[in-house]
């Protein structure tokens, strides 16, 4: 391998990018768009719970038990019913996500301490949304039990459970977020970009010119990975800052772990892209593969929105065919944690193997010569 | 003006193209179902077997009854145990464990003389949602074992919620899906998302793979009127996307054993619908884009978008309210409400007519725009 045709065959990718408005627009307005984008819309944090009431008793003891929920603040009381056969039509046609139901002779049993009942019916279509929904009100309740029971006096539970929450303690689903998304943008737009770079060569026929210079096919794979490598680092960098200046996501661990960390992300991942491109030898077919290899999985396989603990066994092992896997637990440790390698050198080890099998792979997959 | 003869001939064109290549075929038909196989395992937000680290400074019977509680309410399960705090900070750097939980030495005899002892629960808020579902599971463990244990009894009534002291005693219901599971309502949600894929790549690469080849001039020239060629092209493709759709459906259902409760009449109606709207998307794509390179960019454009902002993910409701707004022009959301609602609610047209309506319009202006574009872009070369 010799520096200077490396060097040679990266100048001339570099000016071949340059050239394709397309190719500058996936590289540099396409990765601060998609943070926005995704970081302004995505939330995942259930707040105002639409709630329906129907209160069959009437009572102050009733009504002080709806101001429980409304001034609570997770729960909005979008409407009160007056029949019992409303609550099916509600919640079918998904207008509030729970109705809570107050029966006759509440206020009297509560009065009398016989112990009240209340019915909370719930769309539990959306588990995780109704789940969420379900502690608050049972939260509520108890709250509001106590505080009727006592009468002002003050409440001693048996046990109490103190919960914290380190990491992210106002539990903000946009923390999760953003590191996560600079993960998954990476993933895509790598793949998207070097998913064309040597199918291009062949199509246009510019393999061959390539062919009768004296460059090396490992030359060929690693010129054209610094290019793409750079642009990555930009990139990186560009989500990284405007996450934490526009969201204002923590940056808890060490930038300079997170460089390194990043460096060997993006080998891996650009190097499946161009593993892809020198494979197919058609652009087309080699942006398909890219789209359907990256889309989804980087997404739903990543550990990004679903936990991947709680996947089956089988898919748990597809997971690491994902390299985003392994760079959203880095993002996800360095910003929020604040963990340090000896955490990380797990994700580390095997980002390094995805980028040496990526890179050894295109660079076998890879044929110079014109001979098939 | 429209004769069936022509279009018909243009739609057995169209099929003999698509399905010459063998490896086109396995894609057509295999890729879906391997897709939903895939993810409809991945689309799981259930928060079940929490590793859970333990650091019991107490080592008594009674804190052993609460690392029960929380053990067998199947929610948490126990990673590991140790006696130095410092173990548990270690475990939640590494993610090794998600919730830690100290209980403090004198525990017992502190319930027992109502001294109120605090247990600490330590949670790993990285992932925000888990984290804000085992807070609220473990809460309630702790108090509902110390409301047991106050009035001396032992054994816990399930997930069905408070104490039954002589307050208020809530009984939670959850309707059309009484066991909390996502898959269900996330399943048929990948549905809508496989087919829309299919259906913009199919249309956009159809016209487009015209273009470049050249032989849209030579069907040009041919008796088809610019309305036919539409029709010769979508029908296809419409017909393909309706019969993924029954075939991912019933993976779903057999598979995953995800309930049908509202009628195959709706939910066939409704997938036309979508179809057909996801086909003038497509349509305008490849009347967009000159090359299939760029409709490729342009669908990545599109489609990235249409998934987030279509309730696949995560709520529409607790987005900003501007995204909100913008999820009404996204007929995935539509589809989507109307797939879940049908599968799980066993809702049909009467509660989902607005929905249908919505889908419909979007089918109509959108074909109608292509066709328009299309025509005006013939008319152009």
């Amino acid at each position: 391998m010799d520096p200077v045709r490396l060097l040679a065959m990266a100048r001339k990718e570099w000016i071949q990018l340059r050239r394709d408005p397309r190719s500058m627009i996936l590289a540099f307005a396409l990765p601060l768009f998609l943070l926005l984008f995704f970081g302004y819309a995505i939330t995942w944090d259930v707040e105002d719970i639409e709630l329906a009431v129907l209160d069959q008793d009437r009572s102050r003891e009733s009504r002080q038990l709806v101001e429980a929920f409304q001034s609570a603040g997770y729960f909005h009381v979008r409407e009160r019913l007056t029949a019992y056969d409303q609550v099916e039509e509600r919640l079918m046609t998904g207008r509030v996500l729970g109705v809570l139901v107050v029966p006759p002779g509440y206020g009297r049993d509560l009065e009398a301490a016989r112990g009240a009942r209340v019915q909370l019916l719930l769309d539990g279509s959306d588990a995780n949304t109704a789940t969420i929904a379900l502690n608050f009100a049972d939260a509520i309740v108890s709250r509001h039990s106590a505080s009727a029971l006592l009468q002002g006096r003050e409440l001693v539970l048996p046990v109490r459970a103190e919960p914290r929450v380190w990491y992210n303690p106002t539990l903000a689903s946009r923390n999760m977020i953003v590191p996560g998304l600079i993960a998954v943008i990476m993933s895509i737009i790598a793949a998207m970009l070097t998913a064309l770079t040597i199918a291009r060569e062949w199509e246009r026929g510019t393999m061959e010119q390539l062919a009768s210079t004296p460059v090396g096919r490992l030359e060929v794979v690693l010129g054209k990975l610094l290019p793409y490598l750079l642009i990555g680092l930009f990139d990186v960098a560009v989500t990284v800052v405007a996450g934490m200046l526009i969201f204002g996501t923590p940056l808890n661990g060490s930038v300079l772990l997170l460089s390194a960390m990043t460096l060997l992300f993006l080998v891996g991942a650009l190097g499946l892209g161009i593993f892809i491109s020198a494979a197919v030898k058609s652009q087309v077919l080699a942006t398909q593969i890219a789209m359907v290899a990256t889309y989804l999985p980087v997404i739903l396989l990543s550990g990004f929105l679903y936990d991947i603990a709680s996947m089956p066994v089988v898919l748990q092992g597809v997971t690491y065919l994902v390299p985003a896997r392994y760079y959203i637990v880095v993002t996800r440790g360095i910003f929020l944690k604040g963990v340090g390698i000896s955490a990380l050198w797990p994700q580390a080890v095997f980002m390094i193997a995805f980028a040496v099998v990526g890179l050894g792979a295109a660079t076998l997959v890879f044929r110079k010569e014109l001979r098939s | 003006m429209i004769s069936p003869l022509r279009v018909g001939r243009m739609v057995r064109k169209e099929l003999r193209q698509l399905f010459r290549d063998p490896k086109t075929q396995r894609v057509i038909f295999a890729a879906p179902i391997i897709q939903l196989i895939l993810f409809g395992y991945a689309v799981n937000t259930d928060v079940r077997h929490v590793p859970l680290f333990v650091v019991d400074h107490d080592r008594t019977a009674a804190s052993r009854l609460l690392l029960d509680a929380f053990t067998a309410s199947g929610y948490f399960r126990e990673a590991a145990t140790s006696l130095d705090p410092g173990d548990l900070g270690r475990a939640l750097d590494h993610g090794e464990a998600t919730v830690g939980l100290w209980i403090p030495a004198g525990f017992a005899s502190d319930v027992d003389a109502g001294r109120s002892p605090a247990v600490q629960i330590i949670v790993d808020g990285t992932n925000s949602n888990t984290a804000t579902v085992a807070q609220g599971y473990a809460t309630r463990i702790v108090r509902d074992f110390g409301l047991r244990r106050a009035r001396g009894m032992t054994n816990g009534a399930g997930w069905a919620v408070s104490g039954g002291t002589a307050g208020v005693d809530l009984r939670a219901r959850a309707w059309f899906n009484p066991s909390l599971e996502s898959q269900v309502y996330n399943v048929p949600a990948v549905i809508g998302v496989i087919v829309l894929l299919m259906c913009l790549l199919l249309t956009s690469l159809a016209v487009v793979r015209e273009r470049e080849m050249g032989t849209l001039e030579q069907l040009l020239v041919s008796p088809l009127t610019p309305g036919e060629l539409m029709l010769g092209k979508t029908l296809p493709v419409a017909g393909i996307a309706m019969v993924q759709l029954v075939l991912v459906a019933a993976v779903a259902l057999l598979w995953f054993d995800i309930p049908l409760r509202g009628s195959v009449v709706a939910l066939v109606a409704s997938a036309a619908l979508f179809i057909l709207a996801g086909l003038s998307v497509g349509l305008l794509v490849s009347t967009l884009a000159s090359t299939q390179q760029e409709a490729f960019l342009v669908m990545f454009l599109f489609v990235l978008p249409a998934i987030i902002l279509s309730g696949f993910l995560y709520p529409v409701d607790t987005m900003p309210l501007f995204f909100q707004d913008l999820t009404y022009l996204n007929p995935l959301r539509h589809f989507l409400e109307v797939v879940r609602a049908i599968f799980l609610k066993g809702a049909g047209f009467r509660e989902l007519w607005v929905q249908y309506v919505i889908l419909a319009s979007m089918a109509v202006t959108g074909l109608a725009y292509a066709t328009a574009r299309f025509r005006a872009g013939l008319a152009g070369r």
